[in-house]
């Protein structure tokens, strides 16, 4: 099951990104992962927060643009050689990634999130299920 | 010394210059009533007939022509000549979405590349003279205005358009280029360009440069005199009236020539469209006394300008118009092209974007820049930065095939654009002219 992710657009100005994350925090809204995708005018924020709905509402309200995009949650051990784990059966089944970024799984569990944006979300989900990797269904604690 | 094309008409004395109006004018009239039914209705609901036109004195009694009538008549409404009789078009880089198409017969490009000849020699141009055009050659009018006007005094012509601008200074060097006619702003790109090169004015051969297409300032001339080591000239023209070379400096480089006894010129108040008394500030319009296939009568040119008919140091007794100080309506002038607001909107709603946008127009290194920021909106918008970067890219394709020139796109947050309560400000024009 694909979770889903949240990107929003911004303007690559000074403060842009501090408006936004106001607004969450206001509301009471988690981020649980984030990354920064940016051009010379603008940029895109692409993260992953405990409450789908309840950002959406506090975005559009405040007049941001965003959007809803599926991507894959993996759960991988915070070790030597953890991603290269994950990125050996991708590459069996083919999968080309278009972004991923990460985040720790909480301090205690030894395990780091990968976040990937891919074309074909089943096809990845697959191959990362058959090798034993533990996907996030219900975003991320 | 000084030279002239027409020195009998350059120099006329009042009276005749008034008697050849009255007899053009009479003529024109006439001509216009029998043969463009558009204006003829004109005349006919303000209840006006040829025989109310006698002389140069009766022209108030004649109705107005505006942009809007040309967009109405678009494009063979306001035609004078069987299109057999007409040899030539000439366009403008198009208006609210719909281009000035003007039409010519063989006599109206004489009389045009005329006046043209008239700024070459005005500018110290003879047959001696290599003339380099590096106007846009085309639809445009100025590279064929000054094309013609430079053969009609004999100029040695390099007809190298515009853009290329290393090739543009090996032809300056090589072919010992005397005089150069170009929009301003290219002018002064040229001169830096040749600067950076390691070229200076003692080094190439110009010496009269004739710029127009353009708002200039004095400071601008003063540069782009010293950079090239020149004196330059303004030149002034609209592709309704034929082109480049309705009015033209001379060496007193303080106002411009009009070419009065082929567009006679009013300034008028563009409120009540009175007739202003002269050396009064006001909209410049331009009656085009002898020209067939397009005759424009009483055109509204929407440049705000006066007129001045003090004796001039060159012995021309042509009437003289100061630089335009500004237009009466929105449009731009930008790298010489004309720009309406509307037609950057009509590219921007045609390709899903929303109409909050703003227009920002700067010169840098004496160059104009255009800025169209544009609001993003949640149907525009896509996790994916290749998405938006390829639609950036077909706006930047739309604005360029529309405008006829290229236009930077800033995509910005919604709401960012101030908000007016009546007219919007669609325009932030930033240049100190």
């Amino acid at each position: 099951m694909a979770i889903k992710q949240i990107s929003v657009f911004l303007e690559n100005k000074p403060g842009k990104l501090d408006e936004m994350t106001k607004v969450l925090a206001e509301s009471g809204i988690t981020l649980r992962a984030l990354s920064l995708a940016e051009t010379k005018d603008f940029g895109i924020v692409r993260m992953i927060v405990d409450d789908v709905l309840g950002t959406s509402t506090v975005l559009k309200n405040h007049d941001f643009i965003f959007t809803l995009t599926p991507v894959v949650a993996v759960m991988v051990p915070d070790i030597v050689g953890g991603l290269n784990n994950v990125l050996g059966p991708l590459t069996a089944a083919c999968v080309n990634l278009e972004y991923m970024y990460s985040t720790l799984a909480g301090e205690q569990s030894g395990n780091a999130y990968m976040i990937l944006r891919v074309e074909d979300v089943e096809k990845t989900e697959n191959a990362l299920s058959a090798a034993g990797f533990r996907l996030a269904d219900d975003g991320i604690r | 010394m000084e030279r002239y094309y027409q020195k009998d008409i350059e120099c006329a004395s009042p009276d005749q210059m008034r008697a050849i109006q009255n007899e053009k004018l009479v003529k024109q009239v006439r001509h216009v009533w029998e043969n463009v039914p558009y204006y003829r209705k004109k005349m006919e609901d303000k209840g006006v007939t040829p025989d109310d036109i006698r002389s140069v004195d009766d022209l108030q009694k004649l109705p107005f022509l505006s942009k809007a009538d040309l967009r109405e008549a678009y494009p063979y409404g306001l035609l004078g000549k069987p299109l057999k009789e007409c040899v030539r078009i000439q366009s403008t880089s198009g208006t609210t979405g719909k281009r000035v198409v003007a039409f010519y017969t063989q006599h109206d490009i004489d009389l045009w590349e005329d006046c043209c000849a008239r700024a070459i020699m005005a500018a110290g141009g003879t047959d001696e003279d290599v003339c380099q055009v590096s106007y846009g050659y085309g639809l445009f009018t100025g590279g064929p205005g000054l094309n013609g006007g430079s053969h009609k005094v004999g100029c040695l012509t390099i007809p190298t358009s515009s853009g290329n601008t290393d090739r543009q200074i090996m032809f300056i060097n090589d072919l010992q280029a005397t005089i150069l006619c170009c929009t301003p702003s290219y002018a002064a790109y040229l001169g830096e360009r040749m600067k950076e090169m390691g070229m200076g004015p003692e080094d190439i051969s110009l010496k009269a440069g004739i710029f127009g297409a353009e708002a200039w300032s004095e400071e601008m001339r003063r540069d782009i005199q010293k950079t090239l080591g020149i004196k330059a000239y303004d030149i002034y023209g609209l592709t309704e009236l034929s082109g480049p070379g309705v009015a033209f400096e001379c060496s007193e480089q303080a106002g411009m020539h009009v070419n009065e006894d082929h567009f006679l010129p009013e300034i008028i108040d563009p409120d009540t469209e009175e007739v202003l008394p002269p050396g009064s500030e006001g909209e410049l319009v331009f009656t085009a006394l002898d020209k067939e296939a397009f005759p424009m009568i009483r055109y509204r040119t929407r440049d705000i300008c006066c007129l001045s008919r003090e004796k001039c140091s060159c012995g021309r007794t042509l009437i003289k118009m100061q630089k335009p100080r500004g237009r009466s309506d929105d449009m731009l002038i930008i790298r010489g092209v004309n720009v309406f607001p509307s037609q950057i909107e009509t590219v921007l709603l045609n390709q899903g974007y929303s109409a909050n946008y703003q227009i920002i127009v700067d010169r840098v290194n004496s160059t104009d820049t255009l800025d169209v920021q544009v609001e993003m909106t949640p149907e525009m918008f896509t996790d994916n930065l290749g998405e938006i970067n390829r639609r950036q890219k077909e706006l930047v394709e739309g604005l360029r095939s529309m405008l006829g020139i290229r236009a930077k796109v800033t995509l910005v947050a919604p709401k960012t654009i101030a908000r007016s309560e009546g007219k919007a400000v669609r325009v932030i024009d930033n240049r100190k002219i």
